[in-house]
């Protein structure tokens, strides 16, 4: 292969992700005409639903809050060049844990002492089920993709077996836990806000998103701040070298999973303490998968993940809006522009490297003999 | 004793149903892994496959065109993920999810635009499926005892597909292990540079390897849709190309192995299917979802080293680099 010119630092960082994001959505585009829509009429129906209508930022927020934590769970793990594709499962077993504290002290305690154990308890289930694949890929050797994805499973048939035995609610036939008490709720953006006398649109945005925000400024922090941050992204950079400098590497990725469950359990604090009120069956609905694309698109910068984070709420809030608005597409269609942009800018992220590289190098160098 | 008995070679009828896409899709995602590309989208092509095959059958009326549309499809899904992981050197995790996600919503989407029935496609009539073959001389036989019922049931009466599935795994293993091809295509899992210094491409083995997977995905597609069932539904692939990932790993990436785990992980949801509700001795009622999340837990289980050694291909998830 031809050796092209490496990319200025500018193109890396704005020019190639937008270009593949761009790419991803010129695919959708055409997917959407050939159903026989327009995809124009698609993108402004999904920005109406997703910002302009009453409400509709509320709830582009309340999604954002999801992703930023299953993508900051995808990105701690990356940083240590670590796979967990078991978000999903983490984030259900973080539900769990909410669950079971918000059940079993929400009728006997205060709030301020209920919402921030279950907080907790949200992500010390996330980081436990996260620990055992963390501990079998660093002690072990067990490949940490099929693990993660072995335990989304077990999870999954785990909390079947629990919400429809031993944690269902009595004289009912979903499974369901009971509703929790309001002490166990966290307190919505309506009555936060209303507390200062200012009436918004109501919507499923709760406290969670500002914990979202605290978890961003938390994984900066830790990751470019911290001797752990170093240590963690030396092992992601060459383990064998990070062994050399004496790093613990075996440590490291424990803990590293560990967090990154932690985060994806937080998930469960907006879905279970903000909005359900009880843990239901599938509450993560696919949302630690998009943590992936999110964490993917964002780059693992926090700045990164907020942006991709607020662009998968808008799309699945606006992606809402299709269901009223076409016969052709739907809200499904927002997973067909998930997976484009998890082809392009994961899988395929460096397929425009070599031209674009090629091409900002003969505009650089033209107007450098221009010069001359 | 005698209704055990019955029960159980009902069950295990029911394994065979029910192990068929696993097999198919075992067997694809041992050539793609062989030749040292992971395939996480097995359940992504398996859903395409049984999406389109349907779709197919519904508007043209046969099911032969139903499944050669799936193979062709797959087949496409296939290239996307060479494209990505041999061409581009992509992740080769990050472009089996995305597949599978695409797959997700691309199914539903097309199927609502289609046929407007909530992202199902219609009910498939008789002559749009892969119906039942009767074996000759099932009648004369049953009256043999025990043998009988055996043929009868277990032998006989499955539909096209289940056969080939069953014909798959011997012709996987004769080409793994009897033919050049299948020499080097163990041989570029292991050590492509060794295959590329040989004057053998390794890009084009490994797009043959997954133009397989993407074939027998497609035909383990039409075999949720047209064959054990009678039209598309949604995620209707429910995991099973998991499952089948998970068979090849605990069959330590060889064909008999991998079909024995793909029986052992069909027969644990047949008979969870089955238990369903039933108070067992002793147990109390029989605990199906741990017997459901069994083929994952035992997975866990082997790449921990706790029972037996897996080694996966050496080069598996490494993009080839000249």
């Amino acid at each position: 292969m031809s050796q092209s010119p490496s990319l200025p630092v500018w193109a890396d960082v704005l020019v190639l992700p937008l270009l593949n994001l761009l790419t991803a959505f010129f695919v959708c585009g055409l997917i959407i005409a050939a159903l026989g829509e327009n995809p124009f009429t698609a993108l402004q129906v999904m920005i109406n639903g997703a910002f302009v209508y009453s409400g509709s930022l509320g709830y582009t927020l309340y999604y954002t809050t999801n992703f930023i934590f299953t993508g900051l769970a995808v990105a701690i793990a990356f940083q240590a060049m670590m796979f967990n594709i078991g978000g999903e499962g983490q984030a259900y077993l973080g539900g769990l844990g909410a669950g079971l504290i918000a059940i079993w002290l929400g009728s006997i305690m205060p709030a301020l002492i209920v919402v921030p154990l279950a907080v907790l308890a949200a992500a010390l289930f996330g980081a436990a089920w996260a620990f055992i694949p963390g501990y079998l890929q660093a002690k072990r050797g067990s490949h940490i993709v099929i693990t993660t994805i072995m335990f989304n499973f077990i999870a999954s048939a785990l909390m079947v077996w629990l919400l429809a035995g031993p944690l269902i609610q009595p004289g009912q036939q979903s499974p369901q836990t009971i509703t929790f008490e309001p002490s166990a709720h966290l307190a919505k953006a309506t009555e936060i806000i209303g507390f200062f006398g200012i009436k918004i649109a109501n919507s499923p945005l709760n406290l969670s998103f500002l914990i979202a925000i605290l978890a961003l400024l938390f994984y900066w922090i830790l990751v470019w701040k911290t001797r752990f941050g170093y240590e963690l992204r030396a092992v992601g950079q060459n383990p064998e070298a990070a062994h050399y400098a004496g790093i613990n590497v075996p440590r490291t990725i424990i803990i590293a999973l560990a967090l990154s469950g932690a985060f994806a359990g937080l998930m469960a604090t907006n879905e279970i303490l903000g909005v359900q009120h009880k843990v239901v069956l599938n509450f993560t609905s696919g949302y630690g998968f998009t943590g992936i694309a999110v964490a993917l698109m964002g780059r693992n910068h926090p700045i990164g993940i907020f942006l991709a984070s607020l662009l998968f709420g808008a799309l699945y809030q606006g992606g809402a809006e299709l269901d009223f608005e076409f016969q052709s597409i739907t809200r499904e269609m927002v997973l067909v522009i998930q997976g484009m942009i998890i082809l392009f800018s994961g899988a395929l992220a460096y397929m425009f490297n070599p031209p674009l590289a090629r091409l900002i190098h003969r505009l650089i160098s033209r107007k450098g003999t221009h010069h001359a | 004793m005698h209704d055990f008995l019955f029960q159980l070679l009902l069950t295990l009828d029911a394994t065979i149903r029910v192990a068929t896409p696993l097999i198919l899709c075992a067997m694809a995602g041992m050539f793609s892994e062989r030749s040292g590309i992971i395939d996480i989208s097995l359940e992504g092509k398996l859903l395409m496959g049984a999406f389109v095959s349907a779709a197919l059958a519904a508007t043209t009326g046969s099911a032969l065109l139903g499944v050669l549309g799936a193979v062709g499809v797959c087949v496409i899904l296939a290239l996307v993920h060479g494209f990505a992981c041999i061409t581009h050197r992509g992740n080769q995790v990050v472009s089996g999810l995305a597949i599978n996600i695409l797959a997700s919503g691309l199914t539903v989407t097309i199927g609502i635009a289609l046929f407007r029935q909530g992202g199902q496609t219609p009910l498939l009539g008789k002559g749009e499926r892969f119906n039942p073959i009767e074996w000759p001389l099932v009648e004369l036989l049953d009256s043999i005892p025990v043998l009988g019922v055996i043929y009868r049931e277990l032998i006989s009466g499955h539909n096209l597909i289940t056969y080939l599935a069953l014909l798959a795994v011997p012709l996987s293993a004769f080409i793994f292990y009897k033919t050049r091809f299948g020499l080097r295509l163990r041989a570029v899992g292991e050590m492509p540079k060794a295959v590329d210094s040989a004057g053998v491409s390794v890009a084009w083995l490994r797009y043959r390897a997954v133009i397989i997977a993407g074939l027998l995905c497609g035909i383990a597609g039409a075999y949720l849709s047209t064959g054990q069932g009678a039209g598309f539904v949604r995620e209707m692939s429910a995991g099973k190309g998991y499952i089948a990932l998970a068979a090849v790993i605990f069959g330590k990436w060889r064909p008999y192995p991998a079909f024995f785990a793909c029986l052992m992980f069909g027969f644990l949801e047949a008979a969870s299917a089955r238990l369903q509700g039933v108070e067992i001795p002793i147990i109390g009622e029989a605990p199906t979802q741990l017997m459901l999340a069994l083929p994952y837990i035992m997975v866990v289980l082997l790449l921990a080293g706790f029972i037996g050694k897996a080694s996966p291909p050496a080069a598996i998830g490494n993009p080839y680099i000249k």
